[in-house]
């Protein structure tokens, strides 16, 4: 298992969570967990996701998600589990 | 599990605060390209860095890019060079030879600085050592990316008075040579006193003799973080205070240990230490001043200043020392004038003058850093304010520093632009009461007592 974190933020509208999960199963990356919330009025989604048997590197998952973001009018990151986990636990 | 609080909370310290790793540094030691030929010397050098550090860059954006944390230099530290070119350099030409062979391997490698165009003569000096020190200003006026110094005290041996009044001159011949570009050359060379061995940061950065083949050494950054933190708990006590400086550093330290760890696995390069530094930018909202003001300091160089620095640097130390297994360099909160806006404003306004700033660096990490003074200050008072910093360092155990800018053909109440992450200052002005006869006298200041330390 390779875990990575996925976060979308942005302006909520209709299809982002489909659109991003259609490109991960597409990419063979199982989501673990989801969980979303509302900060200053901006939407905040979380993803866990196995990033452990992808067929594209890691390099262009996080390229991808990003212009996807774009078209969708929301920023969207991946990052390697490891610097929250380091940061917050001990 | 991670909860999604603190993915944003991680991501906002980056986005928002500033948060980013200032430098992985690639410390090489270069003993083994020791050769009596200069030509020799300098294809061992380029050949020995290439094979080393040839990965550095790109690793480091790879890592960058996949934890999603900015890595803002990448750099290389050598051992000193007056001992490399000892047996190979009959001249400060040849050592300039070296300087121009580092500088364009530096820039092959892709790394923006390289630090160890050094000598260390705490005690003594080899003729080695003088002529190194004599090629210092030409090196460095025509090099864009080394940077250079020299350690003239510590604590076990006492300050070599004649290196002290050498570096006056070479700081003033330095800032001649690159007087056209406002003697940007002396913002890459510092006087320091009980240098450590694995700095990760410019310009001090030297790979000590006592380190191994190669390391890697890792500076943290992130004032923005802990002002950011700080803005919380506003008019709270001192535990308040104190507590959130800590927690909020242990935060950092561990991006740090993770960003290290990462290189070094990936580079096959043994990991050496992480330097806890609040290392502020000229940008907006990254600065220490800032967060002096946080505390409740109208503006630096106000009374209660030194204070408010000694407690911060303090609980920087004591948060990030959990966070990493090997920690070392400076490691404190660093006070470079030109390169935080927050001490810039306070220069400029008058809050802050260089007797501050003296009193400051007891307390902290560094010493009086990034300071722009009139172009006409005599060497002699120069080396007098080297002295008073070297002084500092060797009675209270710590690494002490001088990194002054005297811009030729400009005064008090001009402003100096240096570019980048070097930023901008104004020129501070200099007590003008001279110290020649202390500093023509010959010799070194004698070690100080370690015992009776009540």
């Amino acid at each position: 298992m390779n875990r990575s974190i996925i976060t979308v933020v942005g302006r909520d509208t209709v299809g982002i969570i489909a659109k991003v999960c259609t490109y991960l199963a597409e990419n063979n990356i199982n989501i673990l967990d989801i969980s979303q919330t509302i900060v200053s009025g901006y939407f905040n989604m979380m993803m866990i996701v196995d990033t452990g048997h992808i067929t594209v590197d890691f390099h262009r998952l996080t390229a991808d998600l990003e212009s996807l973001g774009n078209t969708i009018g929301v920023q969207i990151k991946c990052q390697r589990e490891e610097i929250f986990d380091k940061m917050h636990r001990i | 599990m991670i909860n999604i609080s603190e993915v944003i909370e991680t991501n906002r310290m980056i986005e928002k605060e500033n948060l980013d790793v200032r430098t992985i540094t690639l410390g090489i030691s270069l003993l083994d390209c020791t050769s009596d030929d200069i030509a020799t010397l300098c294809r061992k050098i380029r050949e020995k860095i290439v094979r080393t550090a040839g990965n550095l860059a790109r690793t480091a954006d790879n890592i960058a890019m996949e934890y999603g944390i900015p890595i803002v230099n990448k750099r290389i530290s050598i051992t000193p060079a007056s001992i490399i070119g000892s047996a190979a350099c009959r001249t400060p030409d040849d050592y300039v030879k070296i300087a121009l062979t580092l500088d364009k391997a530096a820039e092959d490698v892709g790394v923006n600085f390289l630090g160890g165009y050094s000598a260390i003569v705490s005690k003594g000096m080899t003729a080695s050592d003088r002529m190194l020190i004599m090629s210092i200003p030409e090196a460095l006026a025509r090099t864009g990316r080394i940077c250079s110094s020299v350690n003239v005290g510590s604590t076990r041996t006492g300050i070599n008075m004649d290196a002290v009044r050498l570096m006056g001159d070479i700081i003033r011949q330095t800032a001649e040579a690159t007087r056209d570009n406002d003697s940007l050359g002396c913002a890459k060379l510092v006087v320091l006193c009980n240098a450590p061995d694995d700095n990760p940061f410019m310009a001090g950065a030297f790979h000590g003799v006592t380190e191994a083949d190669a390391v890697i050494n890792v500076g943290v950054s992130g004032p923005g973080v802990v002002k950011s933190a700080l803005e919380s708990v506003r008019g709270a006590s001192f535990e308040v205070l104190c507590e959130t400086i800590k927690k909020t550093t242990f935060k950092i330290t561990r991006v740090g240990q993770l960003v290290a760890q990462e290189a070094s696995r990936r580079l096959g390069i043994p990991f050496g230490i992480i330097d806890l530094s609040l290392a502020p930018t000229p940008a907006i909202g990254d600065s220490v001043a800032d967060i002096l003001h946080e505390i409740g300091i109208e503006k630096a160089g106000a009374p209660g200043t030194t204070a408010a620095l000694a407690l911060l640097n303090d609980q920087v130390k004591k948060g990030g020392v959990m966070a990493s297994s090997y920690v070392g360099g400076l490691s404190g909160a660093f006070i470079p004038v030109s390169e935080d806006q927050g001490m810039i404003d306070a220069a400029e306004c008058g809050a802050l003058t260089i007797e501050k700033l003296e009193a400051m660096t007891c307390v902290c990490s560094v010493g009086l850093d990034m300071i722009a003074v009139p172009g006409d200050t005599p060497a002699t008072t120069i080396s007098g304010i080297i002295a008073d910093e070297a002084a500092i360092g060797m009675v209270n155990h710590k690494t002490t520093a001088v990194r002054i800018i005297p811009v030729i053909g400009k005064t008090v109440g001009d402003k100096v632009e240096f570019g980048g992450l070097l930023g901008h200052a104004p020129v501070m002005p200099v007590n003008r009461f001279g110290c020649e006869d202390f500093i023509s006298r010959e010799g070194r200041i004698p070690a100080p007592i370690h015992s009776f330390k009540n």
